[in-house]
């Protein structure tokens, strides 16, 4: 009673090290600027706040910015899936650059792709004149917003599904087979479960990606007011107005929005976590 | 008269690249046998299995099942129940959805697919079970799944990968007898790959020994074991050592001539303890005990030959226990010879009656 058990010696050393070192940069990087986001915030009044972000021109570019988001993540989360299949399960040549050209949505500024996909989808650019014949235009419509959040979102989903697409053991394909499971069945009832949490995954962080993302899409989106105006583009208008409290205000809000959307994942991976670990 | 197999496998051969896998592989079984598919590792067993289930092609050769050549029927509809290694029992699946997986497949109606899972889950008692996922459950239960599974489609043949290698010790003696006794229930034609001979020599009908590729020998445990006719099952199977100076046998000399090699087995021999009455005073070889280990019913001892050779030999319980160090006479009914090609049993000229003879 006096004395509580002995310190369990850990395998690997440095424990109290590497976790003062991991708090502290997470202070530094993360938890600090969201506190100065509160502190700023909270120069307003709650009334002052609530109607800075519920006027209408915020409310609807609130809409714009999930309804876009949300549309681009999903066709993510099918594309994505697709594209990582294909790198897994064939071999053909130019695979492995293939490969490679995934992650450039992630090295390319993200303003050089702003505008060449701008240029691409006018009236007059390649794809937008294609698309012009049929009545459909893409550049400073939501549809373009979209197609740009598409482009930065792929790598999400393709690099959180690939590696456990590798690992399913090809026997669970085969047991379903020898039982006379179609391919097809077999997809949905065995490789999908397989991949699914890993598919989530990929899918929120595409979906909190897009619903922050700023420098490819205000080329693209021409920025109408109540139309094609993201919600990160009025938080940029407010500071350039030197209004910091309805910038954060806002600013706020997102952040919020984007904690719900990770912690529903949290839940969602640790449902599935269970199941495969066993743990009540 | 032909003899009628249920399975039948002819000239199958089968290269992975420029790696033969399977060379000539020939052999038949019949219906309601358990048979054992025995061999090193990498000898093939797996690449047979298989070539059998049809999730592999073999270059040439037939596959026969129930008279019907299986070459071009696609693998689920060969009527083959398959237990994988590690079962691949579906993770996100609960244990009923898991058996009830090939029979859904088959869009067998609701009722009767509920009538028989749980006709299943009881049959290898995981009744209480169903709603469990495969990760809540131990080792041996994980396998009585896989094997539920698999029958549940009421195959005809039942194939399973080393069934056991992925259970402790312990559970496997206990599940090895389930398994028998399980099949001979169910009455269902099965074979089963195993690296472990005591597994098949204690669960199987009828064994065949494969190595590099090759079959080596079929037989049934017994004659597997008492007459191995290659130099290969020979050193396999048994508590074999090698003998390599069979001239220092008394006894054998006689032979020594015609024996190139020659294995022992500890239920050849004899050890005598200082004084005890020995029945063959002249053949009898000197040795020391180097090490024992009490095994239940008998005392393992390796006593160490004049020429350094270490032999393995039983001696009851009830007899006076030998110490380490100790010198001991042993003596040998027989020993195993064989050449490039055939192994032969060479019986000790006490034994061989009045004209002595190698065979
Ligand atoms: N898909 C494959 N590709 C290439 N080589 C293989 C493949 N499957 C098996 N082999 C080779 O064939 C040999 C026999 O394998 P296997 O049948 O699995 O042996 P066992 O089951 O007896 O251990 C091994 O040498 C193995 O490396
Ligand atoms: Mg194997």
């Amino acid at each position: 009673m006096k004395r509580k058990q002995k310190k369990k010696t850990r395998v690997i050393p440095g424990f109290g090290l590497s976790l003062g070192v991991t708090v502290t940069i997470l202070s530094l990087v993360v938890v600090i600027p969201l506190c100065s986001l509160v502190v700023f915030t909270s120069q307003l009044s709650f009334s002052d706040f609530l109607s800075t972000v519920t006027s209408s021109r915020v409310m609807s570019s609130y809409w714009v910015s999930f309804s876009t988001a949300l549309v681009a993540s999903l066709i993510n989360a099918g594309m994505g899936l697709m594209i990582a299949w294909v790198l897994v399960r064939y071999d053909f040549p130019g695979k492995r650059i293939m490969d490679g050209m995934i992650e450039i949505p992630f090295a390319l500024p993200t303003a050089v792709a702003g505008i060449s996909l701008t240029h691409l989808t006018t009236t007059n650019g390649w794809v937008g004149s294609l698309f012009d014949k049929i009545g459909i235009q893409i550049a400073y419509t939501r549809i373009g917003i979209t197609v740009a959040l598409v482009f930065i979102g792929i790598p999400f989903v393709v690099r959180s599904v690939q590696p456990v697409l590798e690992k399913i053991d090809p026997q669970y394909e085969e047991a379903a087979g020898m039982m006379g499971a179609t391919r097809c069945y077999t997809f949905f009832r065995v490789i999908l479960p397989e991949i699914l949490p890993a598919l989530i995954a990929g899918f929120t962080m595409a979906f909190a990606r897009c619903l922050g993302e700023y420098g490819s899409v205000v080329f693209i989106a021409g920025n109408t007011p109540y139309k094609t105006e993201i919600t990160p583009l009025l938080i940029m208008a407010q500071l350039q107005e030197y209004d910091y409290a309805s910038a954060t205000s806002i600013a706020l809000v997102m952040l919020i929005a984007a904690f719900l959307i990770l912690f529903i994942n949290a839940v969602l991976q640790s449902r599935t976590s269970k199941i495969v670990s066993g743990i009540e | 008269m032909e003899q009628q197999y249920y399975v039948e496998m002819r000239d199958i051969n089968k290269q992975f690249g420029d790696f033969q896998a399977l060379e000539q592989i020939n052999f038949g079984i019949e219906k309601g046998k358990l048979i054992g598919l025995l061999g090193p590792s990498g000898s093939g067993k797996t690449t047979i299995l298989r070539i059998l289930a049809g999730l592999e092609t073999a270059e040439t050769g037939d596959i026969i099942i129930n008279g019907q050549v299986v070459n071009d029927i696609p693998a689920s509809q060969r009527g083959i129940g398959f237990v994988f290694q590690n079962y691949a029992l579906f993770r996100y699946m609960t244990v009923f959805e898991n058996v009830a997986f090939g029979l859904r497949v088959q869009k067998w109606p609701k009722s009767r697919v509920k009538e028989r899972v749980n006709e299943m889950l009881r049959l290898v008692g995981l009744e209480g079970l169903e709603k469990r996922y495969p990760s809540q459950l131990s080792g041996g239960q994980r396998q009585r799944v896989a094997f539920a599974r698999a029958l549940a489609p009421e195959p005809q043949l039942l194939l399973l990968d080393e069934p056991f290698a992925a259970i402790d010790a312990k559970v496997r003696q206990e599940l090895r007898r389930w398994l028998k006794g399980m099949i001979s229930t169910v009455g269902i034609t099965s074979i089963f790959v195993t690296h472990d001979q005591e597994e098949a020599i204690e669960v199987a009908d009828e064994i065949i020994i494969t190595n590099q590729g090759r079959i080596e020998q079929i037989g049934k445990p017994v004659d597997i074991y008492r007459n191995p006719t290659t130099p290969f099952v020979a050193r396999f199977i048994g508590d074999s050592a090698e003998l390599e100076n069979v001239h220092l046998f008394p006894g054998f000399e006689y032979a020594a001539d015609q024996i190139k090699h020659a294995i022992i087995r500890p239920e050849y021999l004899t050890v005598y303890k200082k004084g005890e009455p020995v029945e063959y005073p002249n053949s009898v070889e000197p040795g020391v005990v180097v090490q024992s280990a009490f095994r239940g019913t008998v005392t393992e001892y390796q006593i160490r030959l004049s020429d350094g050779t270490i032999l393995t030999a039983n001696r009851l319980v009830d007899t006076a226990p030998l110490a380490e160090g100790e010198q001991v006479q042993i003596f040998a009914r027989r020993l195993l010879a064989f050449d490039e090609e055939r192994a032969f049993p060479v019986e000790n000229i006490c034994l061989a009656g009045v004209r002595p003879y190698v065979i």
